[in-house]
């Protein structure tokens, strides 16, 4: 509890849980419409046009109209679609996606819920969204839906085990899979993150290609995991339609819209956890109050999202069997490689221990 | 308790069914109404049959029925994305039937404006290949560009897509002052771009791996289903009309037939397909940086060699290298104001014929690379 200001300002009652579940809500909800401007406006600076300009002052505006467009269209179900399978399956996968929100911190005053296993828990909870995906493919009886759900259930299944290696390494040199542990290892300037290999002596540079590589397996891992491009090949559009989500529209569709930019969050923030101290101020103790944390925490998160974003409108799309190559034959290798560097490291490193 | 039991797994009788997909005509990647009856083994293409038909619009009869300048605008309406080039074939086999000789400046402007459209016509081709393969950007990159030619199309003949613009004897009317140094800044931009595509997408790896050994057409076999343009080039067979049978003033001018060359893969498959048309808008750049100079500054009546009367009497063949490949009329006129028979040969309809044979054994995802580097487009098909 001494992470929640909310117990602090109302006590340890209901209300407290209460207002500690609203808050991820409202800011997802905040996150995604922000997310969604970025993308259009983010493609647009790309590809040399405007975007979207008519709605508010530059179209800022935009992502509310489109939200408003999609509940207001008809919810149309499909004849000879599994009914209860397709009305569930958006929801399932916002489900996975937002129940990982719960072990995301913002700030050293305010984390949801204080996990012992809080690494643990979001790449559990986060994989959830395979089985959305799935029954949403399955579910719509449309060949197009199931080559999109059969694409992804092996893909996402794939990515995750370079993943999980990267995850491990991490777990290894903070000796702990809870949030607040990985992120307090880290404090004391940019030098300290994991991405640098984390406190330790200076010949720990040593080891920094080690770290590197896990860093590049992990963030490639988390664009397989979102399906953003290059690997966006369950919902390819120019191979098969809209993939699993080709039958949905309105508030479902959005709802697998909603799924997939909290997703792109929810990896973003675990990057920023893992490698780059989490909401440690890159300057030591200059400007690492509380605020500031969020701060600090929001940007290094809002800059991954932003690189993929950015990735997405410049790269083309890979092949299905190349995406299986390049998990199983390039990256989990060096990420076996990576981690036993990673693991010498945990074993040398005399500050940890 | 239930009664403990040995489970045997045949894997020999799991029962398993190819699946027999239908690719368009509401699909984004078919390039029009195309339809591709496609059977599937898990993500394997064992079969293609591709159905056309969605556009046809009784090209060849409404040509009976027309005079001959009124056919003209019908023609703009086969490859609507090179309607310029289209026009070429016609005027050109038109002429010759009634004895026409057109001056050397008609002629110029006739390469220069075929040019253009070849530019523009191969920006599509290589914007809509690059969707294809999920990149999105260069697209946009070079549908900017081709608004730039459209507008010189717009402030020569009034449309930006068909343009009825070059008619039997000459021009609809003459160039405006500044046509010339407006087609040098795109000859400038064109480059630009094209350079940067080359960097954003060409060049990408992920594009590359996409592309190469799929899709592979082998020279005899191109040259058996009759393929022409840069399909038949991709293979590396080097016949481009404009240097195999010179029209107009390309035997004038110095510039490369691109072919294929298997850079990266094998000879001809799709990266091959779509370097030649990269490659032959540097070439129509050239062409065009000779071409402007063949251009006097004095006006002239552009007009005055269109016959009061077009009723020509014979039986002709003619042709011309359009961006798609060799589209061809054989006309038959029988002295009367309006053609007895006009019959069109359309390259993309040859090139398309030759998919079924390319694509067996690749991947759904590369079915759709194919189909883009063949750049078809469906109103020539159907006509």
């Amino acid at each position: 509890m001494e992470h929640n200001f909310i117990f602090n300002l109302v006590g340890n009652n209901i209300w407290a849980y209460i207002i500690t579940a609203v808050i991820p809500l409202v800011f997802v909800t905040l996150y995604a419409l922000v997310a969604i401007l970025g993308e259009l406006k983010i493609a647009s600076w790309v590809q040399d046009r405007l975007g979207p300009m008519r709605t508010g002052w530059k179209g800022v505006l935009q992502p509310l109209a489109e939200v408003v467009k999609l509940l207001q269209k008809e919810d149309i179900t499909p004849k000879n679609v599994n009914k209860p399978l397709f009305n569930v399956s958006p929801f399932v996968m916002f489900t996975g996606s937002f129940a990982a929100f719960a072990a995301i911190p913002y700030s050293s005053k305010f984390i949801p819920a204080e996990l012992n296993v809080g690494l643990f828990y979001i790449f559990a909870v986060s994989s959830f969204a395979v089985i959305g995906i799935l029954m949403g493919g399955w579910s719509s009886n449309n060949k197009y839906s199931m080559l999109g759900g059969i694409r992804s259930a092996a893909q996402m299944i794939s990515y995750e085990i370079p993943m999980a290696l990267s995850i491990l390494a991490i777990a290894s040199m903070a000796n702990s899979l809870n949030i607040v542990e990985i992120i307090r290892i880290q404090e004391g300037g940019f030098w300290n993150w994991f991405i640098f290999a984390g406190p330790g002596p200076i010949w720990k540079i040593v080891f920094l290609p080690f770290i590197f590589i896990l860093f590049l397996v992990y963030f490639i891992g988390t664009l397989a995991e979102t399906n953003r491009t290059p690997f966006d090949i369950p919902e390819g559009e120019s191979e098969i339609v809209g993939g699993y989500h080709t039958e949905y529209s309105g508030m479902k569709f959005a709802m697998f819209f909603f799924a997939e930019y909290s997703n792109m969050y929810v990896v973003s923030a675990l990057i920023t956890i893992m490698f780059l101290g989490g909401w440690n101020s890159p300057f030591g103790n200059f400007l690492n109050g509380p605020i500031w944390q969020f701060f600090w925490f929001i940007s290094k998160a809002m800059f991954f999202v932003f690189v993929q974003i950015w990735l997405r409108w410049t790269l083309p799309r890979v092949r299905v069997d190349q995406l299986m190559y390049i998990t199983w034959k390039v990256m989990l290798p060096f990420a076996f490689v990576a981690f036993l560097g990673i693991a010498l490291w945990a074993m040398l490193n005399p500050t940890v221990f | 308790m239930t009664e403990k039991r040995d489970i045997e797994i045949d894997f020999g009788q799991v029962h398993t069914e190819r699946m027999r997909l239908n690719v368009g005509p509401q699909h984004p990647s078919t390039h029009g109404v195309l339809r591709l009856e496609v059977e599937l083994e898990g993500e394997i293409v064992t079969d293609v049959v591709p159905h056309i038909g969605y556009l046809h619009r009784c090209f060849e009869k409404y040509c009976e029925n027309s005079t001959y300048v009124q056919v003209v605008p019908y023609i703009d309406r086969l490859d609507y994305i090179a309607s310029m080039s289209n026009e070429i074939p016609y005027a050109l086999g038109i002429e010759k039937l009634m004895g026409i000789q057109v001056s050397e400046r008609i002629q110029a402007i006739r390469t220069v404006l075929a040019e253009l459209n070849r530019i523009a016509s191969h920006q599509i081709a290589v914007a809509t290949f690059g969707m294809d393969a999920g990149a999105f950007t260069p697209f946009l990159y070079l549908f900017r560009d081709r608004e730039l030619i459209l507008d010189v199309f717009e402030r020569l003949s009034g449309g930006r897509l068909l343009y009825n613009y070059i008619r039997p004897g000459g021009l609809m009317r003459d160039i405006y002052p500044t046509f010339v140094s407006d087609v040098l800044a795109i000859v400038k931009q064109v480059r630009e771009t094209n350079k940067e595509v080359q960097n954003l997408l060409i060049d990408n790896k992920i594009f590359i791996e996409r592309t190469i050994n799929i899709g592979i057409l082998p020279a005899d076999v191109a040259i058996n289903f009759g393929c022409s343009g840069p399909t038949l080039r991709g293979s590396g067979v080097d016949y481009d009309l404009r240097r195999a049978e010179p029209y107009l003033l390309y035997d004038k001018f110095d510039f490369e037939v691109c072919v294929g060359k298997g850079l990266m893969g094998t000879l001809g498959d799709s990266y091959d397909r779509n370097i030649v048309r990269m490659w032959e808008m540097e070439e129509s750049c050239k062409i065009i940086e000779q071409a402007v100079k063949l251009i006097p500054d004095a006006s002239e009546d552009v007009r005055a060699s269109i016959p009061k009367k077009i009723a020509p009497k014979g039986e002709i063949y003619t042709k011309a290298e359009n961006p798609k490949g060799e589209l061809g009329f054989y006309i038959v006129a029988d002295g009367k104001n309006k053609p007895y028979r006009l019959k069109g040969r359309s390259p993309s309809f040859s090139n398309l014929s030759v998919l079924p044979y390319i694509s067996k054994g690749y991947m759904i995802a590369d079915l759709i690379i194919i189909l883009g580097s063949i750049d078809i487009v469906l109103g020539e098909i159907d006509r």
